[in-house]
């Protein structure tokens, strides 16, 4: 319990980071409690992939002697963080989700964690996720399922499932995930935490198990809006190390975050909401829309015409960038190798097929289809171009907007099982997240209530201008604010 | 868009993936429904669309940096994942025979 009563637990990331620069609590007490948490709920979530105690509690022990001496170094300190598993952590393994890395050690800290681990955060471990980065379920894992703390009989979503069940659970104050189609902002909406993907180039991805590079981005995962501003705020910003990182100075987010609506121009894409979003998901959105109206904002009607082309060039481009990045894969350098036949090409045909699961060769396949000779002006060179239609149509947006609003998937959190055998219906609750990683924008995914009827949380999806972060966590703040913090998940309560 | 079973076999070929017999029928229905979904791009008028070949704009590409030495890792700690080596080289099965 924290001085006031409440569940240590149960403290934002902020309120924590308040009480442990008070003295109210120490960075060792809520570690512990942390990790007492995940001994006692992780059975039943499958959040974690390794739990780093011993680690933990080291960081901890030094967190609570530099704030003694008066040295506390910011927000993060002493706060317990977890990460999903494509984060190079050195001397801790790392699997991507997959077999073919199991027992990988890498021997370098990503530049987020380093960042992360400089500020003062406490690593709990590393968390589930799709086998790399490829699901919207985490049922990918080639270790276990992941379940949602909502209703454990769900997914939590994928491909960063762990990262925000773990949140969402409360095992853990913040997390690190990846966004190469949605895969932070679907599990943060199925799971009613916030989620935010930066713009590409934000972030550096050095040490970040590659998926798509074109795509792919480093965001935080948080139980509120200010939480996860603190932790991008943490993160971002250039890094020699990692060519597509911006040079762009970082705003402060914590600096705007309670600027409130009034004032705003939030666009509403037509083709966001028409035929396919399920009914209560709707509902919740357009109530959240009607709120920002009563905050002082005002609603524009806006069109994003190739919406509907988004997943078509989405599962072209992703596999096509992934059948190249998983090349690397071959049972030379690191991970396993298996021996088939005699020489090196059985050796690396047999690695493959061992260390792959189904979603991954699925991918290899279809992206080396894509670019096989022949076919790349069709595919890929198409697909691309399809790319600067779908960035054209958010440039004339913001013309009239500052913000792009709408649900972040078409349904509230699925069950385990219900899409594994049909990957082309799996690939479709990405619709109105990948066209956002296709333009390379920011998008926020922030909780807008629970499902009338399911009572499960419906996620808003809240899009912004390149590098504009900052209207994005002010923005999805005025609703946090208005609509108040979710009830705990009845799952693991 | 129906892949024939040939396809699939050459694609595995191409991708370094060996395949079961299941795999190969599960991946025929699989990508060739894939593939019809995608075609939808077609519909699309893309002449005198430029490709998006790099997602950050131009002027939010880092500089290069200079080409210097710097300190990187050291061989032990490059061979430590290594499945099999020899000395400070990774071994691999025979490549000539």
């Amino acid at each position: 319990m924290s001085a006031d009563g409440r569940d240590l637990l149960d403290l934002s990331l902020v309120e924590l980071a308040a009480s442990l620069a008070a003295k109210r609590v120490s960075a060792r007490e809520v570690t512990d409690a942390a990790l007492a948490h995940i001994e006692r709920t992780d059975a039943r979530v499958g959040a974690f992939l390794e739990v780093t105690a011993g680690k933990a509690r080291a960081q901890a022990t030094a967190a609570d002697e530099r704030a003694a001496r008066g040295r506390r170094l910011g927000p993060v300190d002493g706060v317990p963080i977890a990460l999903k598993d494509l984060f190079l952590t050195r001397g801790v393994e790392t699997t991507c989700g997959s077999r073919i890395l199991e027992g990988f050690v890498p021997p370098f800290d990503a530049t987020a964690v380093e960042r992360l681990e400089a500020a003062g955060a406490v690593l709990l471990g590393k968390l589930n996720m799709d086998e790399f980065a490829m699901g919207s379920s985490t049922e990918n894992s080639a270790f276990k399922p992941c379940h949602n703390p909502w209703d454990l009989a769900r997914t939590p979503g994928g491909s960063s499932g762990g990262s925000a069940a773990a949140v969402s659970a409360r095992q853990a104050f913040g997390s690190l995930g990846t966004d190469t189609g949605g895969s932070i902002r679907e599990p943060a909406a199925f799971c009613g935490v916030v989620g935010m993907k930066p713009t590409y180039g934000r972030v550096s991805r050095y040490g970040v198990i590659a998926f798509a590079s074109s795509l792919d981005q480093v965001g935080p995962l948080g139980r509120s809006v200010g939480d996860a501003a603190v932790l991008l705020q943490t993160i971002a910003g250039r890094d020699e190390r990692d060519m597509t990182s911006s040079p762009r100075p970082v705003d402060d987010y914590l600096a705007s975050l309670e600027g409130g609506a009034r004032g705003l121009r939030i666009g509403v894409p037509r083709e966001w909401l028409e035929a396919g979003v399920e009914a209560g998901v709707e509902r919740r959105v357009r109530e959240a829309l009607a709120a920002y109206e009563r905050m002082g904002a005002r609603l524009v009607d806006v069109s994003l015409p190739h919406t509907r082309y988004g997943i078509a060039a989405y599962y072209l481009i992703a596999p096509a960038e992934a059948s190249s990045n998983l090349a690397r894969y071959d049972g030379v350098r690191y991970g396993l190798r298996t021996q088939g036949g005699a020489g090196l090409g059985d050796m690396y045909g047999e690695t493959r097929r061992q260390g792959f699961g189904p979603e991954a060769k699925r991918r290899i396949m279809l992206g080396t289809y894509a670019l096989s000779a022949g076919y790349y002006d069709a595919y890929y060179l198409r697909a691309q171009k399809v790319r600067t239609l779908l960035r054209r149509d958010f440039d004339r947006a913001f013309e009239t907007c500052d913000v792009v609003a709408g649900p972040v998937t078409p349904t509230v959190a699925f069950r385990l099982g219900e899409k594994v055998d049909d990957p082309l219906q799996m690939y479709l609750a990405d619709v109105f997240t990948v066209t956002c990683n296709l333009a390379a924008l920011p998008g926020l995914s922030l909780p807008c209530g629970l499902h009338p009827v399911e009572q499960l949380p419906v996620g808003l999806q809240l899009v912004g201008r390149p590098f504009d972060e900052a209207t994005l966590f002010r923005t999805a703040r005025a609703l946090e604010r208005e609509l108040g913090p979710l009830p705990r998940p009845p799952g693991v309560s | 868009m129906s892949l024939s079973l040939d396809e699939v076999r050459r694609i595995a070929v191409l991708a370094r993936l060996k395949l079961s017999p299941e795999e190969e029928q599960l991946f025929r229905g699989q990508l060739s429904a894939i593939l019809d979904y995608v075609e939808q791009l077609k519909e699309l008028d893309v002449s005198g669309v430029e490709p998006m070949t790099h997602a950050l704009a131009a002027g939010d590409l880092p500089p290069l940096r200079d080409d210097v030495v710097r300190p990187s890792l050291s061989p032990e700690e490059a061979l430590a994942n290594a499945p099999a080596r020899e000395g400070t080289c990774f071994k691999v099965p025979r490549i000539i025979e």
